[in-house]
């Protein structure tokens, strides 16, 4: 996973609450067994029409936030199914960084495991920088994870709260396992214990 | 001494580890494996050259992707999801875990197959990468739904560092009033606290009115616990859940089932300990509801009008709200009883267990299906489907003009070939009504399945407490 530590680039503005992962990457695209390729279906009911056109108007198909690495929505993003191909989609696209009030617990943790920064700012500050993104031409957001602040460049100002060891994979671009692996022998101590607990076994 | 609640019991009893300034190292007891998270975990498994640890406490099943139709099973013709369900299949025969597949007895949605089969206990820990996870907690697990990355941490290691969540107890208390089921309990909770109203933290329902639901019932609540936005929902083991499962394939034996229970009875939270957050509702007030809009939160009861986006609290609401409407072709003030329907499904880890069935089926017996309205039942499983034709329950859907269909999870997501065409309106008794969810341009209505049954008869939404049953059924 590529380490993150600061961007700056242009912002999407996805002015939405409670954006669920079935619009994130519907469910016809579940059934691939790949973990690349999503990009292209990244809210695809929503940037595109039935018969397959362009929705011009839809955030990730306007020209003004092309490229932009930072996506900006209401509160509650990433509600519903547990579909880790959410955060492959907004990986695959570009996406490295979302900023949102709050998110769903579950993409959350999704979004970590694939090295996309999620940002809890305030409503007002995220009203803000939404306004910013869809007023100010070639917009900018900087986003330092090692500070925990983002900036703009028209005297815009949020620190954000992350969890330490949260931040410091992030920042290193850790691997879980290799991580957990450090315990392995308090995993076996652990688990020879534990399977004598036969009311817990599963089969 | 200290009080603990059911959830601290569970957690503290499974923490391997706890590095300082890290989550918790937290054991797993069971993980359900399914055809559509999967793929991606075993392959990362493979390139690490890394095995499964713990292969007995791993199951797997099809539910996601399978056709319902028995001609369908046989040849799969969505060739994308032919070779998802081979994959899954080669996948457990490499590294050694045993799968229930299309067409064995025991196939069916994981939620469903693991309470059914004994494999689901009181004070486990179980992952699957499937966010309705959370229905095991109806016995005292803790259960909740992970991401793929998550899934293959799991077959790797048996473990998952976890951050410690919130607790939440919602108490129901009193009788529940006639024609109010679990699923209204539910879909009023989530209509209350909202869709994140319980973020961060673990539900634990309590209360006279939840003692008094019989485990198909629990499931139900704690099933859609995601859909307010919790990490994982949760009751207390007791009398009715020792009898559900007592005797179950995998549920311990002689000596062994005595231990079980003395161990299970120890988890209930103890008198006085502290949660972090407290909500009573008194079982009186509710009435049977029907979702309106896009979100689970967005319900109201049956005998109530679709909402004025107007008088949304804040403006994102009045935003959300006035979409939602769009995307459902609703306008403010309309009844709701007065909503037309096109399509009926009734089945799903929320409501596709034997009870779920004998309800809708009960509404049914007698009735005829309205000439406008298509209305499938499709059981949660093998056994559901086995044993509500031993019950002759199909014959009371099949007379009436409902489909009886192979078990799956169908039309609750439509990754299979169930789904609404685009405009089709659909009461439904699966647990989430986002914009297409059952198919691009769907409107979901989520109801529960005596709701869904009376409204595929009647051609449009009835308030179920004013039913006429012509026929009792009886088991």
């Amino acid at each position: 996973m590529e380490p993150f530590k600061t961007i700056t680039s242009g912002v999407a503005p996805l002015d939405r609450s409670n954006v669920d992962t079935d619009q994130i990457i519907p469910k016809q695209f579940l059934k691939r067994i790949e973990r690349t390729g999503y990009g292209d279906f990244l809210f695809f009911d929503w940037r595109q029409t039935p018969e397959g056109k362009p929705i011009p108007d839809f955030v990730i198909n306007d020209p003004r936030y092309k490229g932009a690495q930072i996506l900006v929505a209401g509160k509650n993003f990433g509600c519903g199914s547990s579909r880790e191909h959410a955060a492959w989609a907004l990986s695959d696209f570009g996406f490295r960084c979302v900023i949102a009030p709050t998110f769903a617990d579950i993409f959350f943790s999704n979004a970590g495991k694939n090295g996309i920064v999620l940002v809890r700012l305030t409503e007002e500050q995220v009203d803000k920088i939404l306004e910013n993104a869809q007023k100010v031409a070639g917009y900018q957001l900087t986003v330092s994870l090692e500070q925990q602040k983002v900036t703009d460049a028209q005297g815009f100002e949020a620190s954000f709260e992350i969890d330490p060891f949260r931040k410091f994979c992030l920042l290193e671009g850790l691997d879980d396992i290799g991580l957990t692996l450090r315990h392995a022998a308090a995993l076996d101590t652990y688990e020879r214990q534990h399977d004598n607990a036969t009311w817990l076994k599963a089969k | 001494m200290s009080f603990k609640t059911l959830f601290e019991k569970v957690w503290e009893q499974h923490i391997v580890a706890e590095p300082k300034g890290e989550p918790t190292l937290l054991y797993i007891d069971l993980q359900l494996v399914h055809e559509v998270t999967s793929p991606q975990a075993f392959e990362g498994l493979r390139l690490a050259g890394r095995k499964v640890r713990r292969p007995d406490r791993t199951i797997a099943t099809v539910d996601h992707n399978v056709p319902t139709t028995i001609e369908g099973r046989l040849n799969i013709v969505d060739q994308i999801a032919a070779k998802q369900i081979a994959t899954l299949r080669k996948n457990c025969a490499d590294f050694g875990v045993e799968l229930y597949d299309v067409n064995s007895r025991e196939q069916g949605i994981v939620h469903v197959i693991g309470p059914e089969l004994g494999i689901t206990k009181p004070g486990m820990t179980i992952v699957c990468g499937d966010s309705h996870t959370s229905t095991h907690g109806a016995f005292g697990a803790l259960a909740f739904g992970i991401g793929t990355s998550e899934v293959e941490h799991v077959l790797a290691t048996q473990t998952l560092p976890q951050s410690k969540p919130k607790t939440f107890r919602i108490s129901v208390e009193g009788k529940l009033p006639h024609g109010v089921t679990a699923k209204d309990i539910i879909l009023a909770i989530i209509g209350k606290i909202g869709t994140d109203g319980a973020t961060g933290s673990v539900i634990e329902y309590a209360g006279s009115a939840i003692r008094s639901l019989s485990m198909e019932g629990r499931m139900t609540i704690c099933n859609m616990s995601i859909e307010a936005g919790a990490r994982a929902g949760m009751i207390a083991p007791d009398e009715t859940t020792f009898a559900y499962l007592k005797g179950r394939r995998f549920s311990p034996q002689g000596a062994d089932w005595e231990r079980a229970v003395e161990e299970w009875k120890k988890l209930p939270t103890d008198p006085g300990a502290q949660f972090d957050r407290e909500l009573v509702i008194d079982a009186a007030t509710l009435v049977p509801f029907v979702s309106w809009g896009t979100s689970p939160g967005m319900v109201a009861p049956v005998t109530a009008a679709v909402p004025d986006p107007a008088k949304a609290a804040n403006e994102a609401d009045r935003r959300s709200f006035e979409r939602a409407l769009e995307y459902m072709n609703l306008k403010a003030g309309t009844p709701l009883k007065e909503i037309e329907i096109d399509r009926v499904f009734i089945g799903s880890c929320t409501n596709g267990r034997i009870e779920d069935l004998r309800a809708a089926a009960r509404i049914a017996a007698g009735h005829k299906v309205s000439s406008h309205v298509n209305a499938m039942v499709v059981p949660g499983s093998q056994a559901v489907k086995a044993q509500a034709e031993k019950e002759g329950l199909d014959t009371i859907f099949k007379e009436a003009g409902f489909d009886w269909r192979e078990p799956g999870c169908s039309m609750c997501l439509g990754m299979n070939p169930d789904i609404l065409s685009p405009g089709e309106r659909c009461a439904s008794t699966s647990n989430r009504n986002f914009e297409g969810r059952q198919g691009r341009g769907g409107r979901t209505h989520l109801v529960s399945p005596e709701m869904a049954a009376a409204a595929a008869i009647a051609g449009h939404f009835v308030d179920i407490r004013n039913w006429e049953v012509r026929e009792e059924v009886t088991a």
